[in-house]
Parts: structure tokens; sequence; C-alpha cells
């Protein structure tokens, strides 16, 4: 079984956000770039299947649209312990650009993994996008996954509660909180050893996004918090009725 | 040219979010000088249909094939993907929820359209087509164009409200042109959250952190939750602890809520706390440290203990609703 993990390349999530001085762009000064937190646990997730299924997954891959820049998340997931990594060459312009130029290097794999969305444009559609131009099977807001007898056995959240599903593969699982507990750490052997594991460098397609962002704003800066002393706490729901009308 | 609203429904009953999605589709329709139709796919009851024209929908496709209660996600892309052809939409809006987030970005490629996830309101502009989008999970947003021709929106929740606008409805059998073949998942076990208000449906959410030290200290925020009609949630590191489900961790890595109030207790509002909760109209804080960063986000606070606070609020809450 092989298996791919599509990895985003996103600011800390500790980043105060800032943009450029028309407010058309992220300013990426003094960002440090992480693992988008959900493609950490995925791949953590792929390596316990792959450590625990003895033989059964045969290899993991990961893959992101990036330039160069993105190389260092790139190598921080092949010293988490992926095989080898694949990196498209272009700026991840929209969700659709992103899961066009992977559709190209995503054939073959038997289980694919993205995260519910990337925490940086919060777009949600990479995933299912992909599944759909790889005419495969899609199943999100996974929360587990197991493997019996070839088969894959997923949790999922719904609206309203959980449920356990049984699909065939191949399958694109879009995996959110609970799919790993805590993202795996690399250690020292795995940080050398990745120095040395293929990274494999494709150039894009020409494919045009289909939508773009023309400005940034940021929420309204909230008015001073009114205190209420500890003893009057009751006054404080008071407020929320006559004066919030929120009750 | 129309707008198309895919309609949710849970065990027979429309959801909550399905009120939001009609006014707000009626109301764009009504802005792009367009009409409007809802789709409902599964067992869902004749009753609970017709409410919808309470909220400006006069065309309302609807297929009962309980199979689409099964959630899977490429029969429903399929089936809206026909009925949007079939009204020939230019914008189909769905709930960004778990349901509108498997479904859409199938839809979108299917239908050859751009999409934006966890849109905030009515579109800016409707030529060109220009909506406002939650980014950096609420630290900032941003204003996406769809050039396309058709384009798929999700609707983050309580972002526009219910509008009343009472139309007739014509009810019309929908051919979902799917078969056996298209419904992919078997589901093995469903459990159901029963006898609670849904996080996402909340207009109120109580939240404890850290702070409520112990999974056994949970009594008076259910009990105030309860009284109020509220969800209950809680912050990364209570549900990692299993004091509380996973299902009620919110934040950056959990759910995103944003109810017309939101309290928090014993919760510092770490950033990536409130990046799931900024976007709550009022937030409550009770935290002992007067420095808690939490205090920066919210409208009203008390610097106290929340064992000492909670049953006051209880006793208040009390005295309103009696
Ligand atoms: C990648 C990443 C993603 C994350 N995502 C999330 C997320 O989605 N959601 C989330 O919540 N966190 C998230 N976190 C964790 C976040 O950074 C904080 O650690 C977490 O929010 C802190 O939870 P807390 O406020 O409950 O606990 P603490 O920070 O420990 O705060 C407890 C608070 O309770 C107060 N307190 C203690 N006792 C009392 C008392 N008796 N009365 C009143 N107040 C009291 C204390 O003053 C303190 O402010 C994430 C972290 C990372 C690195």
């Amino acid at each position: 079984m092989k298996i791919l993990i599509l990895i985003g390349n996103v600011p800390d999530t500790t980043t105060k956000v800032r943009f450029n001085a028309d407010k058309t762009a992220f300013d990426p000064t003094g960002i440090q770039w992480i693992i988008n937190p959900w493609d950490e646990l995925a791949l953590t997730r792929a390596m316990d299947l792959k450590e625990t299924t003895g033989g059964v997954v045969s290899e993991i891959v990961v893959a992101n649209v990036g330039r160069q820049e993105t190389e260092g998340t790139l190598r921080k997931a092949l010293a988490i312990g992926a095989d080898k990594a694949i990196r498209i060459d272009a700026d991840a312009k929209d969700a659709f650009y992103v899961a066009s130029q992977l559709a190209q290097v995503a054939k073959g794999y038997d289980l694919i993994f993205a995260g519910i969305e990337a925490s940086d444009y919060n777009g949600s559609a990479v995933g299912g996008m992909l599944a759909e131009m790889l005419e495969i099977n899609s199943v999100s807001a996974v929360s587990g996954i197991q493997i019996e007898n070839g088969n894959v056995k997923i949790n999922r959240e719904i609206d309203g509660g959980s449920q356990t599903i049984a699909l065939p593969l191949p399958l694109l699982a879009i995996v959110q909180k609970g799919i790993a507990k805590e993202p795996r750490i690399p250690a020292m052997r795995g940080i050398m050893m990745a120095r040395t594991k293929p990274l494999e460098v494709v150039q894009p397609i020409a494919v045009e996004p289909k939508t773009n962002i023309t400005v940034f704003t940021l929420p309204a800066p909230k008015a001073a918090c009114k205190k209420i002393a500890e003893d009057q706490a009751k006054d404080l729901i008071y407020l929320l009725r006559d004066e919030a009308k929120v009750l | 040219m129309s707008v198309l609203v895919y309609i949710e429904n849970w065990d027979g009953k429309l959801k909550k979010v399905s009120f939001e999605l009609a006014s707000y589709a009626s109301k764009l329709a009504s802005e792009m000088k367009t009409s409007v139709a809802a789709l409902s796919l599964g067992a869902v009851e004749e009753s609970e249909l017709v409410k919808l024209s309470a909220y400006g929908i006069s065309t309302l496709l609807v297929n009962k094939d309980e199979r689409f209660n099964n959630l899977d996600n490429q029969a429903i892309a399929k089936a809206v993907a026909r009925a949007a052809e079939k009204t020939n939409a230019s914008v189909v809006v769905l709930a960004h929820n778990n349901l509108g987030k498997a479904v859409s970005p199938r839809l979108a490629v299917k239908l050859k359209a751009g999409m934006v996830s966890a849109v905030h309101g009515l579109p800016l502009s409707i030529d060109p087509f220009v909506v406002t989008k939650m980014m950096f999970t609420g630290k900032a947003f941003g204003h996406v164009a769809i050039q396309s021709e058709k384009k798929v929106i999700t609707l983050s929740s309580n972002s526009f409200g219910m509008i009343e606008n009472q139309v007739t409805a014509a009810i019309e059998d929908f051919d979902p042109g799917v078969s056996e073949t298209d419904f992919i998942t078997k589901v093995e076990q469903t459990n159901k959250i029963t006898g609670k208000v849904l996080l996402n449906d909340a207009d109120i959410v109580v939240s404890g952190g850290r702070g409520m030290k112990a999974a056994e200290n949970w009594a008076p925020i259910e009990e105030l939750a309860s009284l109020l009609g509220a969800g209950t949630a809680c912050s990364r590191p209570v549900s990692d602890e299993g004091w509380r489900p996973h299902s009620e961790h919110v934040g950056q890595t959990g759910k995103i809520v944003a109810p017309n109030l939101y309290f928090a207790f014993g919760i510092s509002g770490a950033i990536q706390h409130l990046g799931g909760v900024s976007s709550s109209k009022v937030i409550v804080a009770v935290n002992k440290d007067p420095d808690a960063p939490i205090f920066e986000a919210a409208d009203y606070g008390i610097v106290g203990d929340v064992f000492k606070v909670l049953p006051q609020f209880i006793e208040a809450v009390k005295e309103i609703k009696s």
C-alpha cells in the first residue's frame, strides 16, 4: 500500500498576521514556517500505520506545491519519516490551481491524506478537489483510520455525532483532529537521514486559478473589556440581557 | 442564471443552519435579480420542508431517497451538480460545516466553478463577484474574487442570520440521477449526540479551560448551559486530557464557532484558542489572572475564581428566566 500525504507550508500558529502596505499580500517577514497542523497529524498516523501493520504500507510520499522556500517543511516531513518528497515548483495560487498541480503526481496511490484545511487561508478545498480530479472516493472530517485486511475503517465526525464507516481503496481521506494525538517530532537520526532522501522537483502544468484575493482586512479592534467585580458577578448576567441584549 | 442552496436535514428534521442558508440564498438571489431554488436530499418530513417558505424559498427540489442520509459525499456532490445544471445555477450555496466541506470541493470541480469557503455575509459586489472570507482562523479576513462563470460558496454559520420572508413554495420531485454504485460509504455505526445543543447550532456557547481543574468540575458549566439552551465547548488541553470529548474542542485545530455569546471560564486566551472564537458577537471571560490575554478579546470580564463566579451566574440566569 502506497500512501501520499499533501503537505501545506503555513505560518506558525502563534504568528501575528501582518500584510504589506496596500494590504494585497501576506507579509512573510520574520515568519516561522511549519507543516500545516493537520498534515503533520496525517503524516504521524501514516507512520504509525507503516510501523504497526507489518509491511502492508510500503511507501510514504509527501507532496507540496510551493517554491524552494518550502523545502525546509518538506525536509521536516522526511525527517519525521516520509520516504520521499515531491515539490511542484509553483506558487500556491488558489485551491483549484494547487489541486490541479497535485493531480499530476497523485496517481497510483492507495491512500491519500489531506488536511481538513490549511491554517493560513482556511480553504477546506484542496483534498476534495483532488479526489474529484482523480475520480477517486473521498471522505472528510476523518478523526481515525485503521487498516484491516487491506480495507480501511474510518471514524469521521458528522454534524451531530460521529460514525464508523468503511470505504474501498483507493481513497482520499481528509483528516482533522483525533487522527493522531500528538504530532511526531523528528529524531536526530531522522534529521540525518532526511538529507539523503529523495526530494523531487516537478515543473507545474499550465492552469488558471479561478479565484484571487483582492485585499486583506483585519478584524475591527475590540472595545476595552468591561470588568465586573467577582462578588458582583450577577450584574454581568443582567448586563448581557439589558446592555448587550444577547440573553 | 439562478441561485441554488443545499439544505441539510438530520433525524428527519431540517437543521438550524438550513434556515440561515435559505435566508442567505434568497437575499443573494434578489441582489443578483434572479431566482432561488433549494435542494433537499434524504428522508425528511414534509412538514419540515414547507418551513423554508418562511425564509424566501419558492422552489424546492426534493428527493427523499434514504440512502442520502448516509452522507456519502460522492453521491451528494453528483446530485447537487445535477440540480445546479437543471436550475442553471450560477451560484451554489452550502453550509461551512462537515458535510458542506466534504461536498463543495467535489461539486466545484464537477461544475468547473471557482469555490470560496467560510464566506461571511453577502458578496461585496456581484459583478465582479467578490466575497469576504475568514482567513488565518479568524485573525484576518480576505476579499476574494471568483472569476469563473459558476461559483460555489460555503457560508460561515451565524455570519448572516435568519431573515423571515414568507413566500409560497412549490415542491418538486427531483431525480438525482444517482445509482447504487454512487453510494460508496458503508455506515457501520453512528453515535448521535442527543439531548444537547449542537455546538455549530448554538446561539450561546459555555466553554471551560484548564482553569476548571478537573473533569468532575464541569457540573456548573453544564447547568449554566442547559439553563441558557447553550452548547458546551472547551479548550484544547481539556479535550487532550480527556476531561471533555474532542467534539467540544474549539480553536485553531478544533471547531470554529461564532455564537452570539461565548463564555470562557478558566481559559487563558492563547492565540490558537481565540482563532476559533473571535467571531463571536459577545465574549465573556472569567479568569483569576488579570493579565490573561482572554481579556483583550472579551467584551465583559471578571477577574476572579470560576468556582465563585459560576454559582452567581447560575442564580442570576434563574432569576432572569423565571
Ligand atoms: C499548533 C497548535 C494548535 C493549537 N490549537 C488550539 C486550539 O484549537 N484550541 C485551543 O484551545 N488551544 C489550542 N492550542 C493550545 C494553546 O496554545 C493553549 O495551550 C491552550 O489554548 C490553553 O488552554 P487553556 O486556556 O484551557 O489553559 P491554560 O493556558 O493553562 O489557562 C488556564 C487559565 O485558567 C486560569 N485559571 C486557573 N484556575 C482558575 C480559577 N480557579 N478561576 C479562574 N481562572 C483560573 C489561569 O489563570 C489560566 O489563564 C494549540 C497549540 C498549538 C501549538
